[in-house]
């Protein structure tokens, strides 16, 4: 299992302010190692953020992304104590979802 | 090495990723996941391919979107990259590095309520043009700004 995201969720002018943090390889696939051989891809393909169960920012990656990828975003509607909810799933389709509590 | 290489990732990272997906039937694991991974617009090459991958036509030179990176990235692996757009109804925001092998980086959809403001770290191969793609209103706009990437430990 992947290591947890970091998340927190801020209010800022009445707007949440998410920022993620995520422990992911973000392997392109163009790498080789010491013998020469490929190093397969491994990266986060796509991410969800939820709030009150309606969806705030959904996102598709590619491997582009760096890694141990960040990602900020902006939502309003969100009110202190409520929760965020982040997904990852990876193109190995490995997924992990964290939660944080908007303060 | 370097047309071998290419020749080789072209033929084989996107066709063994999604079969290896669709073998295992993981890429439909979550029916929260609105939309399956747009294989063809990871693919593209270049603002015009990408931006057709997406669904759209041609995309218009805005200057309602701004990009906030550094002119000068001394490491290519990380270089943060904010998008903000001032266009009304902005429905996706993409981040596009015209020089890396494949040209689209990100692309998030941004819903109703959602600041059309996003911020992330992208990998950089060398300097390039990054483009930002923003859909707003059923139409496709985009800005450009060039980032410098230094190479070597330096930091010139």
């Amino acid at each position: 299992m992947a290591d947890p995201m970091r998340i927190r969720a801020n209010m800022v002018d009445g707007k949440v302010e998410v920022k993620v943090l995520m422990a992911h390889e973000m392997e392109t696939g163009q790498r080789k190692d010491s013998k020469g051989a490929n190093i397969p891809a491994w990266f986060i393909q796509s991410v969800t953020a939820t709030h009150n169960g309606k969806t705030v920012l959904d996102a598709q990656w590619g491997p582009a992304v760096s890694k141990n990828p960040f990602l900020s975003f902006r939502f309003s509607g969100g009110k202190p104590g409520e929760k965020v909810q982040v997904t990852w799933t990876d193109n190995k389709g490995e997924k992990r979802t964290d939660e944080a509590t908007i303060s | 090495m370097s047309m071998n290489r290419r020749h080789f990732l072209k033929g084989s990272s996107g066709a063994t990723v999604m079969a290896l997906a669709a073998s295992a039937g993981l890429l439909k694991l979550d029916p929260a996941l609105a939309s399956t991974w747009n294989e063809n617009a990871f693919k593209a090459k270049n603002l015009n391919e990408t931006v057709k991958a997406l669904g759209g036509q041609t995309a218009t030179e805005s200057k309602d979107i701004t990009i906030t990176s550094p002119d000068i990235a001394e490491n290519g692996a990380v270089v943060p990259v904010s998008v903000s757009s001032k266009l009304p109804n902005v429905e996706s925001v993409s981040i596009l590095v015209e020089k890396n092998p494949n040209a689209l980086a990100a692309s998030f959809n941004i819903p109703q309520g959602t600041e059309a403001f996003v911020s992330t770290r992208v990998k950089m191969g060398q300097t390039s043009n990054v483009h930002a793609v923003v859909k707003a209103g059923g139409q496709y706009y985009y800005t450009t700004k060039e980032v410098k990437v230094t190479l070597g430990g330096c930091g010139g």
